[in-house]
Formats: C-alpha cells, structure tokens, sequence
C-alpha cells in the first residue's frame, strides 16, 4: 500500500505492507533510529513520538494509520539546538544508558503541554507510567520535566 | 585545566542521546544487509525427533536455513563457562540445540532472509518433532529421587558445590550460643531487563577474511577471545568486536551468548553482512536471569546480642546451562560476603549449584552480593526483634570498629576500609529515625501498618587481584588497560579496556586523564567499546570501572607525566627532580621559576618535532597501562526507609528513603548519585514487584513487560541521598565502585521495613516480591484479619520451604 505522511515537516510517500509497524516504518524507511524499541508489548515507550499533536506509541500503530498524519520524532523535536526538555533531561542527569530517553522526552513534553507549567511531581509520576527507565531510578527524570515544565510554562 | 576530580561535570555523551543519535547496535544500518530470526524451543525439555525447514526454505525473500548440526558441521564450537571451581561440571551448550532442548527459549534453527518480517515468517514454517521430556524447575528438588536429569551426564543435576569459612569453630558456635536464630529464606529469581535488548551485525571481508562483530557487551575483548578461542574460529588479529552505545546491561551483556555465534557464522557463509535484533518476548527467555537462591540459615548470638557464627546453605539455581560466569555469582561473591558489616568470628558458608529446565542464571547486578545482604540483614533485623533489641543497636553492637580496617573476615575477604558508625549516624540523622520510630509507636496505636527497615550492606566491587581470581576459577585475569595517546598538539585520545552502558566514562574518564595532566577536559577525548582500537581490556561489571579502570588511566598518565618531565628538564637544562609539572595549570617548570614555564602542548610537540629530545629518549608521547589492583574495594552503605501497608489493599507505599553510600572518593558525583538512585529502585524492583514466574511444566509465565514487573516512576517517592567517603587505601583514586551499592542495600531495606510494619500482626518473615496480593493474604490470615489463611507463595511456581538440609544429598567439601 502507498502512503504518504508528514515526519519532522518533510513529506513521504512509501510502497508499504499493511502490517508494517509505524515504528518500523520510522527506523527502516526513513533511517530515523532515534526512536527505539524496547518490547514487544507496548509497555516501555521507547517508541514514543508525536502523531497528530499527541504522544504515541509507535509500536501499537501501524505504517498505514498514518497515512496523512503529522509526525514529529525525537530528531525533530527541536528546530535548532535543543527544545528545553533535552535541555533539562542534560542539565539534571536524566538519563544513563540513554535508551529509554527519546521516548521519555516525547512523553513528557505532551505531558507539560497538557498540564502546563505547575504539574506536581505525583502528576509527573503518574504521567510517565507508560515509559520504563532502568537506569535512572526516575528521580532525576522528575526534575528534568519539573525544570522543563517551569521553563516551557502555559497551561493554567 | 585540571581540578576535575569531584566535579558534577554535565555529561558529555548526553547530547547524542538526547537528539536521538545513539549508535546502539539496532540501529546500524549496512547495505545489502540480511535479517536473521532464531526458532526457539517451546518446550522445557524434549527431545528433537525431526526438523523439517523445507516449507520456510521455499518462502520467498528467504535466503537460508540453518540447524545446529549444520553450525557444527560448519566449525562452531561450544559456548564455554568462564569460572571453574573445582570438580564443576559443565554440561555442553551449543549455539544451535541439535538434539535436545532444556530450557523455553533455547535455540533451535536460524532463519536469514531479507527482511525481519519475512525472517519471522519463515519461523512459522519449520516444523520441529519434539518428544516432551520432564521437567525440574526448582533447584531444591533437582536431586530428589525420580527427578528427571537436565545433563544425563551430571548426576544429582548438582553441577559443583563450594565451601568455605571456619567449619569447626562454626560448630562450636553453635553448641555454645545463647540464643540461635534460624531462617529459611528464598531469593527470587529476577530478570535483568536492560532497555535496549540484545542485538548483533556481523560483516565478513571475503577479501581479507576480517569479520567485524557488533554486538551488545560489556566486554567486546573477551567475547572476542570466546569467538575466537572457543566459538567461531576466527583468529583474534581476523576479528573485530564493537560494543557502540549499549543500552543498559545490569551484568545481562557480559556473557557470550548463542547469537554472537550465529550471527557472524551466517555472514561468512552468505557473505553478506547480517542483523540479529531481539524482541523483548525473546530477551525474557534468552538473557540470562539473576538471583535464584533457596537458603537455610542460622545465626548464633550471645544474649546481649553479639553475633557469635553463622551458618549458611544454599541451593543456587543455575538453570539449564552454565552461563559464562554463572558459577563466580553464588561462590566467590556470595558466601565470601556473609560477614556483612560486622564482626563475626565463625562462619561457614556451603552452596550447590543445580541444574534445571529454566533459561541460565548469572551475574545481575549485585551479583551475589545481594542475596549475602539479604539474608545477613534479615537474620539480623529477626535477631533484633527475637532479643528485644533495636535493629540498629544491635548492628552498632557489632559493627566491625573503624580502627580495625583492613580487617580479615572468616570468609576470605580483606575488608579496605570503611567507618560504619559515622556511615550509620549519617543515615539515622538525615532520616529522622529517633523522631520517626517516636510517631511509628503512635501510628501502630491506631492499628495503621508502618514499618521502618534499616540495612546496613557491604559490597565486595572492582573483582581482583587476577591470581587470587585465578586460584577461584577465573579462566580470565581482572586487570584493565589504558593508553592515553598525546597527540603533537597537546590534545589526548585515550583508548580504556573498560566500557560504558550508560556509566558515562567518557565524562568521568575525561575527567581522570585531564586533572592527571593538567589539561583542559574538552581535548581529552575517551574511546572504548572497540577491540580495533583499544588494547585487551577486561570491561565493566563488578562496579570495577571507576577503581580498576580509572586507576589503569592514572598509572597511563603517570607515565606521561615522567616523559614531559625528562622532556622539560632537558630543554629548560635543569634536573628531572627539579622540575614542578603543576597539574592546576598544565605547566612544567624549574622549581623557584614558575614565571618560565612550558605548557603541556608545548613538551607534546617537542616529543613530536624529536629536534631536541635527551640522548636516548623515543620520540612521541603515548603511554599505556594494564592495571592489576591488590584488592577489591569494599564500598559500603545505610540504607532506611519508612513503609506503610494499606490494609484494605496490601499496598506498600514507600514513605520516607534515605540512602547514604561510602563509595570511597568520587569522581564525579553527578554520575555516582545516578548510579544510587538508579540502583535503589532495582533493588526495590526486587523487594516489592519483580519475580520470574515458572509453572511446573517450565513455562515462563514473567515472559512480557506485561507479566513481569519492571518498576514505574510512580511506586517511588524522592530519595535523600548522601555519602560518607573513606577512600580505599590500595588504588590511586581512593575510589571505590558505585554501581551495585543501590541495588543491593534497597531490596532489603524495603523488606525489612514492609516486615517490621507486619511484626506486630506476629508475622515473622514473607518472601519477595512483596506485592499487595501476598501482603493482603498475610494482613488477613493473621491475627486481627478475617480468618484466611496466610500465603506465603513462593516466586518460583510449585516450589516448596526447603526442607531438612539433613536429608540433602551427600555434599561435596571443597575448601576450607
């Protein structure tokens, strides 16, 4: 099947089978591996990118439901330099192994565009329960959305 | 310049992680590149009648097919075991299983095609005969009569057994104690789950016959030693191992795993380069598991609480294969760690490793370390509460004082150094424990369910000295290398044996190097992970990297220290012992002088240009070092939190944390607080959610991130952590490692809290994972409950409380 959509402002159009896994799509296709994947269940989020304006797991979508839609991934998070939710997951050591952080920074910057500037720390935790880290203890991933979301301000 | 040590220096690896530009394995992308899929046994053991791989032959876009016979055939060799104690038997692994399976997961055919999907189709298609086989999963009975054998070969399924300690004065101990306090215990089989899953590329060079392997390991060195000693064949100067970005590995990615194999032989037979990545469903049941301890133990006090021995057995789960250092895990880092923080004089410590139907054991994180501060700090806390003690009274009582350091245990280890007193005052102030046991009281008064648990935990990190470890049963020596290679214009890359997962060396190590010689940390650049490149070296595990490897970068820099030094002395006509090489400025001058200095670069492109060198001096300005530590180090921590049970759900909510870790000096203590905190919740993954699950017929029922447990940001709350540091008196830094402290105080410092919360209901001990389910049952079991009964369900499906070690078979005594 052909489709075409819209990733990190640039169109494509493919020849894809219909169970290719938008996911796979992402990495094969289009060479986009910031994007990772870390099961088979959707469970870890590390596949999560932007379709549409809201936070997916590109595990659990197929190449073909996407067809028409705006994506955005972890490489076009950012026009230039760095959106301040990288910025902060740096400055707060938010990551290690770094596997898991793509998908926990497009997690969590739809997760501060919904709550806005003063989300509380039980929001953040409650908020990334969809995005494993085996790395971090999460700790330091709270205070980098904490940090982001102070800076990325809006919501009520 | 200089002056990096003990700076929370931002990480400089983290802008490609967070831009999405991780070079992890999955993502390498050659062209003309084909897929491999591995068939997996559905079955826990069976016989393999027949393989039919006709039908997935014939699938279009596949390109071969390929069974274990054919890999033997084609040259493969046994998948070795790296630590063998005495008498172990080691039962054959092949890559490919040909005629018998004995675990789910075990690999059965390999499948390339050109693309994954058409991989996995093909898998459907091949047809395996398989003649079911009983099955043991549970590693006290594997010697029970009727008991099917895992190896026909092994006897008993019991692969080795191990001693050590003071038997004799053990006994003693025990016919002489006033008060004795017995346990039996089990510590749960866990799985590693590291996020990025296991991955391998190969490509061949027909025309060289160079194979390049990129694969997913802490250690590309040794596995490149394994490929090439044991597995695949290929000489070491032929074959190239690449561990890029590894994401997370816990101990998972140390060992040499079947499809390192696979993979690389299926690129020289196709010439064509090659990719394996595993799903996450495969990685439950192919990464090697941790933990898997059944235990009986006694602790022999006298009445005023002063330990007087300790008698301990236990029943290691090895499962159905010897993974790469599966037996080091339950001898040489487990019994030798009983002593714990504390003065113990008599202590025998017995173990057997058993073979069963469940996906092999090894180091996870902690790696035995864990389950001797488990089992030493529940005894412990059950002392306190059969004595009418406070468990940290009892544990001052008998810390080991500070003023006996390095102190000798009856368990073979060499305590470095360590102040447990002030590491414990530390802790109990920053928490709070006087005023929160104060409102505990008042807390139990309304019947609600709070507990507090301390642990106070010892670590054994940074394996060594190689020929202690070879006396042990290492087949490989502990020791790390490090180059640092001063470019003519003053710039260094410095290559290290030791390698990153998510550690951060290439900060922290930069950080070494630039205060060692004075230089400004954004012109020292740090490679590892490529055997290409970087000179043998050992990789990380053990929480070795920062005190072997990091001391393996000092010696390097000595070195190059002494050549500027010869270098400067020469062209500023003094003598060497004359010169002050100031490392705050990265300057060299004649002492009385520092007004006519030369600058680092300065003497680094002296050593270059060669025009004025002393008489017999080489040129250049590249020095290495391999690094062999007289110890391990002995990190050390008090680890405390308050629980409450909610009792109409069983629920643990964690309350209060408070962690404070001697981990000897710090290098960067951004990166060691991470490493804590990251720990803290694997461990408390362990006390509170995690199990791997097996039924009775040996179906891993854990086998998804759906069934097994991995902890969410939101069962945590903010942990207070802190340090009290005594540097180890053996390695140049004073450092001590930082990366199992975490896991192996938490587990116990939760479970300790969640069963003084219940002491007062009577119940004595539940084993982990302590999840809702089983704390509702226990709550309304007990007294005060509703008149049902307790559980005390067990992980391991079908398992029973170990019984009478008097009915064991016959043991096997091997040192003393």
């Amino acid at each position: 099947m052909q489709v075409t959509m819209t990733v990190n402002g640039k169109s494509y159009t493919r020849d894809v089978e219909p169970r290719l896994l938008l996911v796979d799509f992402i990495r094969s296709e289009l060479a986009l591996t910031g994007t990772n994947i870390g099961c088979d269940t959707s469970q870890c989020g590390a596949c999560t990118i932007h379709l549409n304006g809201k936070a997916v797991k590109s595990c659990t979508v197929f190449a073909v439901q996407a067809a028409g839609a705006e994506l955005t991934t972890i490489e076009g998070l950012a026009g230039t330099g760095l959106h301040p939710m990288q910025q902060a997951f740096w400055d707060k050591h938010g990551l290690q192994c770094g596997y898991c952080t793509p998908g926990m920074i497009m997690t969590a910057v739809k997760l501060v565009e919904r709550h806005g500037g003063t989300l509380s720390e039980e929001e953040i935790r409650h908020g990334l329960a969809g995005n494993l880290c085996r790395c971090t203890g999460y700790q330091n991933i709270v205070k980098a959305v904490q940090q982001a979301a102070t800076e990325m301000g809006g919501g009520d | 310049m200089g002056n990096y040590m003990g700076e929370s220096i931002k990480r400089r690896e983290d802008p490609r992680f967070i831009q999405g530009k991780g070079k992890y394995v999955a993502n390498l992308h050659i062209p003309n590149m084909a897929h491999v899929a591995i068939l997996r046994s559905p079955y826990a053991h069976a016989r393999i009648r027949s393989i039919n791989t006709d039908a997935a032959k014939a699938l279009d876009g596949v390109i071969a097919v390929y069974t274990g016979q054919e890999l033997i055939d084609g040259g493969v060799g046994k998948l070795p075991c790296g630590w063998n104690v005495p008498d172990i038997k080691v039962p054959d692994r092949w890559p490919l299983m040909v005629d018998r399976v004995r675990h789910v997961g075990d690999s059965v055919v390999a499948v390339v095609a050109e693309s994954p999907y058409i991989a996995y189709d093909a898998l459907e298609l091949i047809e395996v005969d398989y003649e079911p086989l009983p099955v043991v999963i549970d590693a006290r009975k594997t010697t029970e009569p009727g008991v099917p054998l895992v190896h026909d070969e092994i006897p008993d399924n019991i692969s080795y057994a191990w001693a050590l300690g003071n038997k004799d004065e053990t006994e003693q101990a025990f016919a002489s104690a006033e008060h004795v306090v017995e346990l039996e215990l089990i510590n749960q089989r866990l799985i590693p789950n590291a996020m990025e899953p296991r991955a391998a590329v190969a490509q061949w060079d027909a025309y060289t016959e160079e194979m390049t392997l990129w694969t997913t390991s802490q250690n590309p060195h040794p596995i490149r030693l394994l490929l090439s000693a044991f597995t695949l064949g290929i000489p070491e100067q032929k074959l190239r191992v690449i561990s890029p970005d590894v994401g997370g590995g816990f101990g998972s990615k140390i060992f040499h795993y079947p499809e390192e194999v696979i993979v690389p032989w299926i690129a020289r037979e196709i010439n064509r380069p090659v990719k394996w990545v595993c799903s996450r469903s495969e990685s439950y049941l192919t990464d090697s598991h941790g933990r898997d301890h059944v235990t009986v133990a006694r602790l022999a006090l006298k009445k005023d609480g002063t330990f007087t021995g300790l008698h301990v057995q236990t029943w290691s789960n090895q499962g159905a294969y010897l993974s790469t250092f599966a037996p080091l895990i339950p001898t040489a880092l487990y019994i030798t760690l009983l002593s714990g923080l504390y003065k113990i004089p008599a202590i025998w410590g017995e173990m057997w490793g058993t073979l069963t139907n469940t996906v092999p054991v090894d180091a996870y994180r902690g790696a035995g370390r864990p389950e001797a501060s488990y089992l030493v700090e529940r005894l412990v806390d059950i002392a306190a509460q059969e004595l009418g003690m406070d468990p940290v009274e009892l544990r001052r009582k008998n810390f080991i004082p500070a003023d006996e350091f390095p102190y000798q245990t009856p368990v073979a280890f060499l305590y470095d150094s360590g102040d447990y007193h002030r590491l414990f005052d530390k802790a109990l102030g920053m928490f709070g424990y006087d005023a929160l046991r104060e409102s505990q009281k008042a807390a139990r008064e309304q019947g609600r369910l709070v507990g507090i648990g301390v642990a106070g935990c010892i670590e054994a990190s940074g394996p060594a000295p190689s020929q202690v470890a070879g006396a042990l049963g290492a087949a490989v020596g502990f020791w790390e290398s490090a180059v640092i290679r001063v470019h003519p214009t003053g710039k260094a890359t410095v290559l290290t044996g030791s390698h990153s997962h998510g550690q951060g060396h290439e900060t922290t190590f930069a950080q070494v190097v630039a205060d060692q010689l004075g230089m400004d940390i954004n012109d020292v650049e740090i490679v590892h992970g490529d055997t290409g490149r970087v000179p043998f070296g050992m990789g990380t595990y053990g929480s070795r990297s920062g005190c072997v490897g990091g001391s393996a970068l000092v010696r390097a820099a000595e070195k190059v220290r002494a050549k500027a030094i010869k270098i400067a002395a020469h062209q500023m006509e003094a003598a060497e012992e004359d010169i002050v090489y100031d490392r705050t400025t990265g300057k060299l001058h004649v002492k009385g002088s520092p007004a006519h200095a030369k600058g680092f670069a300065e003497i680094a492109f002296a050593a270059y240009t060669a025009h004025n060198l002393p008489a017999g001096l080489e040129p250049g300005l590249e020095e290495s070092a391999f690094y062999d530590p007289a110890n391990f180090t002995f990190p050390n921590s008090c680890h405390i939190s308050q629980v409450e049970i909610d009792r109409e759900t069983g629920e643990v909510h964690i309350q209060h944390y408070t962690a404070v870790d001697d981990v000897g000096n710090v290098i960067n203590p951004l990166v060691v607080e991470g490493q804590i905190l990251g720990g803290i919740v694997q461990g408390i993954g362990q006390a509170l959610t995690e199990a791997a699950v097996y039924d009775e017929a040996g179906q891993l029922l854990s086998g998804s991130m759906m069934d097994y447990a991995v902890p969410k940001a939101m069962l945590f709350p903010m942990f207070d952590v802190d340090r009290t540091v005594t540097p180890s008196p053996h390695n140049p830094l004073g450092v001590k490692g930082a990366g199992e402290m975490g896991t192996i105080a938490a587990t116990v410092a939760i479970a300790n809290a969640v069963m003084d919360a219940l002491a007062p209901l009577g119940i004595r001990h539940l084993e982990m994972p302590l999840t809702a389910s089983k704390l509702w049952h226990a709550i309304q079991g007990a007294s005060g409950g509703n008149g049902m009964q307790a559980t005390n369900e067990t992980p391991l499906g079908g398992r029973d409380e170990p019984g009478d070690p008097a009915n064991w078979p016959e043991r096997q005594i091997l040192s003393d």
